[in-house]
């Protein structure tokens, strides 16, 4: 049994506590808006904050993040009111298919943190997810504009 | 069950797993998602249908139904946009849904075609999308007219809103709705012009964003049905091979495994309660494969079997024009280059998946299918039930590029359900499954011959083509006397789709097929892909050995509308004169009915590394719907191009695919990508497509450019296999 908080919420899990927090968060707690794409820690799809921190969610162990916080897509909203880089993705259009975007979105987030006015070398340095679309134009131009909001 | 039921059992466990986030849980979560139920559903009993298009709820919301699959491409807002425009209805009150194909064929195919491939969404539907809304729009003011006894020829329509002109009376069509669909449909109608365009035209915000910023947005991999179970699949891994056994015992006590099960010849699954148990289980499962012959193939030997189809007497010609190989022959200078093009994945970012529930009396789909009607009828085949007992829903898909119009993965998760009837299957390939069981860009080498004359004219051209055919893989029924015409994409003599843009007196161009044992497939850009970097990097080729500039070379020989794109990147590139020590390279194409070019401007280091600085590209797609997602689109294909140009490789051995992941099979990642400049250059005479063209021109346009960075041909690719340091 594995205790973890997710989104602000305590839970206890019973599964092995080698799988690892993508499969989690999707298939145990139902937190579906985090994606997979690789599995391998390659593509960035399964990136969520662990203790405010980008993590790729899908080489993390479930058992790893015990007593750690972690923030999913789903609570980055502050009830109806989107994060200022949720607000610049819709202000900008980036989605296509929009399967990779939860995980840009909270590398993004993080980067911020980190870096709240990113250069385009900062950008290029810490998102690294794929995008199989290729939104990277419109993702560079929202992410100047979310650390100008 | 029926769909009010199963609304009802989601909001119920929604809430009861929401007072009970800190109880223990384990294996699937309780809490479902289930995603627009279909048209019927959604049309409550409030909301008007005003025909198969249009629906209008009382508060006057619009909702406009989308036959043809979103992947990213944009095509649910543009056709919207288009229903939108003859309605003359509130933007801002419209939202859209997608029938399902059962209900389609249920009401004689009364949303038209579901396939959404070959960029033909919007270029094939227009008309009657069009028609539908402008439909709509005359009941609507014949229903307020008959209600204030006055003429309809007195009311005007506009932004939802019924005017009676002379009086002023205004009423809004959430009003007359129910009124409106009671009355027979206007026998014509009048389209506007698109330069009366106030909604179509214009370049909106796509409809479906908000939910995917959220999290929230459904999408096949993530739906939820009431005791449903996940299913992951190994099939052979050489394909054409089989299961010989398999030892289900030595799984069947792991956690959460619940069956295993065979899957049509070639493949086994394990049905678990989460993805992951059902994934441990099936790469631990001792499975005994047959591979078949393919199982001797191998990447040289493919090359090897293209390379005989480079001098085979025999080929099909796709385009031919006097005698090429005479005036070859007579020319006084000859230049000859062999290229080659490798196999590639889609490797669209969600993975392949499809839910199924099968009981003896019907079988329900959800699925992101590029097809929704193929899907259907995949269905009724696997779960051998009559069509009219089956569905399929359609899910957004998480990318699709060509890769989702094929409906394996929709058969494969119906037989799993079948041998286990009322529990839903959501049948997940793991991203391995995935990169090595597809249909994949075909593979092929080209070998160019041309002769100039003396004063430097391309007087002959013989392109030899050898390679793989999609339609002989995936519709053999459509080849003609054995040749597959879709080979000679960009390449044939004329047509509205996509003809050879070069006059050139002497022309042969003919394919040489030679199949593999493994599945070809539409790839985003398809043979334009191959066919773009064969023709481009050649005219540059001969350029070059005419000692004329690359551009002035192309003209002469071009087309108008060929040469028409090509002129507007050249000058907006400022062609001739980039910025210091950057070096440019052009490129043009038609494909799918739009006209396209593009100028790339790179450097290349001491140390070989390239950087792609900037792409100015320029599109003539004829009727521009939405010049945003036009935009996004050409700077995403061009994403998906300059992976392929840089990583992309599938290679063969033992007869299986080497690649498993995205760390041997990479993707262009932020820091590489390039400015993307999309000029769009509408002659407003024709309908073309906008998903595809473009992708073809950045790779050939990158190519030239580095010729002229480094001196050096590539004439294979992908460049992560060349030293680019300058020659
Ligand atoms: S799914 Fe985790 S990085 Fe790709
Ligand atoms: S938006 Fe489709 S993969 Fe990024």
């Amino acid at each position: 049994m594995t205790t973890l908080s997710v989104n602000g919420k305590t839970y206890k899990v019973d599964v092995d506590p080698q799988t690892p927090l993508l499969w989690v968060l999707r298939d145990t707690l139902g937190l579906t808006g985090t994606k997979y794409g690789c599995g391998i820690g390659q593509c960035g799809s399964c990136t969520v904050h662990v203790d405010g921190e980008a993590m790729r969610s899908c080489v993390v162990q479930v058992g790893a993040v015990a007593g750690r916080h972690v923030t999913t897509i789903e609570a980055l909203a502050k009830g109806h009111v989107l994060h200022r880089v949720q607000q610049a993705w819709i202000d900008h259009d980036v989605p296509q298919c929009g399967y990779c975007q939860s995980g840009m979105i909270m590398a993004v987030v993080a980067l911020l943190k980190e870096k709240p006015q990113p250069t385009d070398a900062d950008i290029d340095d810490a998102i690294t997810n794929i995008c199989r679309c290729g939104t990277f134009q419109q993702v560079r131009a929202a992410i100047h504009a979310a650390a100008k909001a | 069950m029926t769909v009010k039921a199963r609304t009802a059992a989601s909001a119920l466990s929604r809430r009861a797993f929401l007072v009970e986030t800190t109880a223990v849980v384990g294996g699937l979560s309780l809490g479902f998602n289930i995603p627009f139920l279909g048209a019927a559903q959604a049309a409550d009993g409030a909301a008007a249908e005003i025909n198969a298009w249009v629906v209008i709820r009382p508060d006057d919301t619009v909702v406009i139904r989308i036959a043809r699959s979103e992947m990213g491409q944009g095509t649910l807002t543009g056709l919207a946009q288009l229903v939108a425009e003859e309605l003359q209805c509130d933007w801002s009150k419209v939202t859209t849904e997608f029938p399902t194909p059962g209900q389609s064929l249920a009401r004689q195919r009364a949303w038209g075609n579901f396939s959404t491939g070959g960029s033909r969404g919007i270029r094939e539907s227009h008309k009657y999308v069009r028609e539908g809304g402008a439909a709509a729009r005359e009941m609507l003011i014949q229903a307020a007219a008959t209600a204030w006894k006055v003429p309809a020829a007195e009311c005007a329509a506009a932004n939802s809103v019924i005017t009676h002109q002379p009086s002023g009376r205004k009423t809004s069509y959430g009003k007359v709705a129910a009124k409106a669909a009671k009355l027979a449909p206007p026998a014509t109608v009048t389209l506007k012009d698109p330069k009366d365009w106030t909604i179509a035209g214009k370049g909106l915000k796509r409809l479906d964003t908000a939910p995917k910023v959220t999290g929230e947005q459904v999408y096949g991999i993530d739906l939820k049905l009431p005791g449903m179970l996940v299913a992951v699949i190994r099939d052979c891994p050489v394909n054409g091979g089989v299961v010989k056994s398999f030892d289900a015992a030595k799984v069947a006590g792991m956690p959460g495994v619940k069956r295993v099960v065979a899957v049509d010849q070639s493949g086994v699954a394990v049905v678990a309660d989460t993805f992951w148990n059902a994934k441990t289980a099936v790469e631990a499962l001792p499975v005994e494969w047959d591979p078949g012959e393919g199982a001797t193939v191998s990447s040289a030997s493919i090359a090897a079997l293209l390379k005989e189809g480079l001098d085979a007497d025999k080929a099909y010609v796709g385009n031919k024009a006097g005698d090429a190989a005479a005036a070859i022959a007579g020319a006084a200078k000859k230049v000859e280059a062999v290229f080659s093009y490798p196999f590639l994945n889609h490797a669209t970012m969600e993975p392949m998946n499809a839910t199924a529930l099968y009981t003896p009396e019907r079988c329900e789909v959800w699925a992101p299918t590029q097809n929704g009607e193929a899907a259907l009828a995949a269905t009724a085949d696997a779960a051998e039930l009559p069509v009219a007992r089956c569905d399929v829903h359609k899910m957004i898909l998480g990318g699709g590029f060509g890769r989702r119009g094929r409906t394996d993965y929709v058969r494969q998760a119906v037989l799993i359900a079948k041998q286990m009837p009322g529990t839903p299957i959501k049948l997940i390939w793991t991203r391995e499954e995935d990169m090595t069981h597809c249909g994949f860009h075909p593979i092929s080498q080209c070998k160019l011959t041309g002769g100039l004359d003396a004063a430097g004219n391309l007087v002959g051209l013989h392109m030899r083509l050898s390679g793989q055919s999609i339609l002989a893989s995936l519709m053999p029924q459509n080849l003609q006397n054995g040749m597959d015409p879709v080979t000679f994409q960009g390449l044939n003599p004329g047509g509205a789709e996509s003809a050879f843009g070069y006059d050139v007196p002497n022309l042969l161009i003919d394919h040489a097929m030679r199949n593999t044992h493994l599945t070809a497939g539409f790839w985003r850009g398809v043979n334009t892909n191959h066919n773009a970097i064969y023709v481009e990097c050649f005219m540059d080729e001969l350029a070059h050995a005419a000692g004329v500039d690359p551009l002035e070379f192309r003209r002469k020989l071009l087309k108008p509308k060929h040469r028409a794109v090509l002129d507007a990147v050249a000058e907006r590139a400022h062609w001739g004169n980039p910025p210091p020590g950057r070096h440019q390279g052009l490129a043009q194409i038609m494909g799918f009915g739009s006209y396209v070019a593009a100028c790339a401007e790179v450097s290349v280091s001491p140390e070989g590394k390239l950087t792609i600085h900037k792409i100015v590209a320029a599109t003539n797609p004829g009727v521009v719907v939405n010049p945003a997602q036009i935009e996004r689109q050409v700077a995403g294909s061009f994403v998906y191009g300059l992976s392929a140009l840089l990583y992309g490789e599938i290679t063969v051995k033992d007869g299986a695919v080497e690649q498993t992941n995205f760390d041997t099979y990479n993707s262009l990642r932020m820091a590489e990508m390039p400015e993307v400049e999309a000029l769009i250059v509408p002659t407003g005479d024709f309908w073309g497509g906008v998903g595809e063209p473009t992708i073809a021109v950045a790779a050939p346009a990158v190519l030239n450019a580095i010729f002229q960075a480094t001196g050096k041909r590539i004439r294979s690719v992908p460049l992560m296999h060349h030293d680019l340091r300058p020659a």
